[in-house]
């Protein structure tokens, strides 16, 4: 506390948030938000805005960001063993954008009064969720290609619509994390198209990794959330205030209507008997999900959840010294260039 | 076998060839454009490694940047290499295809992974060492190579520049910190020498122009090195009993060959298939 000197008394209000002003004041802000997400403008750090819209957003951010430094771990996992140097090349630049991206949706979560470090410590502890995706191992070199065409094509059709999200911040972040992430959804289908041209066990390598990835990319967009189950969980209340644009099953059918075509490309066959073009409704049908598995692996019961988890702590912790470090560097450095200045 | 400490010549067991007349020109350039491809080659297999590892994610990024540039210098002087050589073998070929004994980077970047300040203690070092490296070879008689080391050469002062700050930090950091960075310059200091000592392609290439005397660069990389440790408050390692020889001329450590059966591995496994 500084830059002020004001006199205590029991009687006054200990802080500007107890005054009538601030109430009337708070109200008129209230109406200004609500006008902003009307006229689907966008809502910046400093202007006032519900709780429940901050905590959705930091909750969102945060688990956004969480998936990005998450989901450099099983692409990370083939960096040493890319078949060619090329390929190696384009691996260390994806899994380093990554990175970015978990960066900038950090600084983006902390405009609205979060710390990077609290959000961190929600996620080792396990109270922040990431993409579920990411408790799923990457087996083969075909995974790598699976990833970027699949769950970063999963990931685009879901931020796309970030870029026009309510939040100025995330909003902002969104254009350019989806520039990037559109350019690795190309590098991974370009990667499969490779294998597809390739050896047979090439393309047994693909047809393998479309068959493991294909419906947890699927899960990817969430459960149901039209219809009947519009009622349930946070899409109702996010597209009231512009955070979200389109329901999970909007997006999910839009992600089938663009991937089978391509899969089709790729000589590959997906992994489910009731795939079928319905002229009718001009979209492709899909079979029944398995929420079950969905649900299992979100509550820790997936192949890799333990596994990411500990990597990433392991990570933290063991670095620990090493911030410690440059903060204290950073400290000694102030208190030379302080007596600097004073000498 | 000689006990010196200092001794600058292999061990009969080690030894190649010194320069012999059936050692070719050809063959000489392509061993010197393979000595630094495979430094920057088999540094950046290990940097790679640091990714999701590293003690923030600002260090995932910047120590996957410093792989990267190394990757690209490989990339680059691998496939000269290969053109110098006329025999067909590109970049990969090189990379993926070459037994042990075949590599010839220095044994300083193929030591498996230690904690944060032994890799900021390696990349002082090798980025202290390619600074003066790239800005002699922008000069080189092998124009392919001159170009290389004018890109090559911005990268370095980079890393050195990415390095020396950390070892600011840790040496003047915390008690802990300044501990663990003293034990990351004794760890890798066995490892040291090995940079600045002459081989034969680096003879040849030095005369023809070519490429430089690793021994002519060694004052300039300690002066640097030194004026780091002494502004960390740190002390540079005694003269180590046992200094690491033989890379240049394929002689590995036991590290390497887990090392390049994991690069190798896939390439390996499916012969002639592309990627």
């Amino acid at each position: 506390m500084y830059g002020n000197d004001f006199g205590h008394s029991d009687d006054a209000p200990l802080n500007a948030a107890e005054t009538e002003d601030y109430a009337s004041v708070l109200e008129e802000h209230m109406a200004y938000f609500d006008r902003l997400v009307q006229d689907d403008q966008r809502i910046e750090p400093r202007d006032a805005m519900p709780d429940a819209y901050r905590q959705t957003l930091i909750r969102q951010i945060a688990q956004h960001a969480h998936s990005e430094i998450i989901g450099m771990q099983p692409e990370g996992n083939w960096i040493t063993r890319a078949p060619s140097l090329r390929r190696k090349a384009i691996l260390m630049a994806k899994v380093q954008d990554e990175a970015g991206h978990g960066l900038y949706l950090y600084s983006a979560a902390e405009t609205l009064g979060v710390d990077r470090s609290e959000l961190l410590d929600k996620l080792h502890s396990g109270r922040q969720k990431y993409s579920s995706i990411f408790n799923y191992p990457t087996l083969t070199w075909a995974d790598v290609g699976a990833i970027g065409w699949l769950v970063d094509g999963a990931a685009i059709m879901n931020q796309v619509p970030l870029c026009r999200c309510s939040y100025g911040p995330y909003a902002r972040a969104m254009i350019r994390v989806c520039k990037e992430e559109s350019f690795h959804q190309r590098q991974g289908f370009e990667l499969l198209w490779t294998l597809s041209q390739g050896t047979d066990a090439q393309r047994a390598m693909l047809q393998d990794a479309a068959d493991r990835w294909w419906w947890p990319a699927l899960m990817m967009f969430g459960p149901p959330d039209s219809g009947e189950k519009a009622k349930e969980g946070h899409t109702a209340q996010s597209m009231a205030w512009g955070i979200k644009r389109f329901t999970n099953d909007d997006l999910r059918q839009r992600f089938v209507d663009m991937t089978v075509p391509q899969a089709i490309k790729l000589g590959i066959t997906l992994p489910d008997p009731d795939l079928r073009w319905n002229e009718e409704r001009g979209h492709w049908d899909f079979g029944e999900i398995d929420w079950d598995e969905f649900w299992r692996v979100l509550k820790g019961d997936g192949p890799c959840n333990a596994q990411r988890i500990a990597t990433r702590v392991t990570a933290h912790e063991e670095g620990a010294w090493v911030r410690e470090a440059a903060a204290a560097y950073a400290d000694k450095q102030a208190a030379r260039s302080a007596e600097g200045a004073v000498a | 076998m000689s006990t010196s400490a200092d001794a600058t010549h292999l061990d009969a067991a080690v030894a190649a060839p010194r320069h012999t007349p059936e050692t070719d020109a050809t063959t000489l350039h392509v061993r010197y454009l393979l000595s630094l491809g495979d430094d920057a080659l088999v540094y950046a297999q290990r940097l790679g490694e640091w990714l999701t590892h590293a003690p923030q994610i600002e260090e995932d990024m910047a120590l996957g940047n410093v792989g990267l540039d190394l990757l690209g210098q490989a990339r680059s002087l691998l496939t000269r290499a290969g053109e110098v050589e006329g025999g067909g073998r590109d970049e990969d070929a090189l990379a993926m295809l070459r037994d042990e004994r075949e590599f010839r980077n220095v044994q300083l970047v193929e030591q498996p992974r230690g904690d944060f300040a032994v890799e900021m203690a390696r990349m002082l070092w090798f980025a202290s060492y390619q600074c003066e490296l790239w800005s002699q070879l922008t000069s080189s008689a092998d124009e392919t190579l001159a170009g290389i080391a004018g890109k090559a050469v911005k990268e370095a002062v980079y890393h050195r520049d990415h390095a020396t700050q950390w070892v600011l930090r840790l040496g003047d950091g915390t008690e802990v910190s300044r501990e663990r960075m003293q034990a990351g310059l004794e760890a890798v200091h066995p490892y040291v020498a090995e940079l600045g000592e002459d081989h034969e392609a680096a003879r040849w290439a030095a005369e023809q122009g070519v490429g430089v005397l690793p021994s002519s660069l060694t004052d300039a990389v300690n002066a640097h090195v030194s004026a780091v440790l002494e502004q960390a408050t740190l002390t540079m390692p005694d003269a180590p009993r046992w200094h690491a020889r033989g890379g240049r001329e394929g002689v590995h450590s036991e590290a390497m060959g887990y090392l390049l059966a994991e690069m190798q591995h896939i390439a390996r496994s499916h012969p002639g298939a592309t990627w």
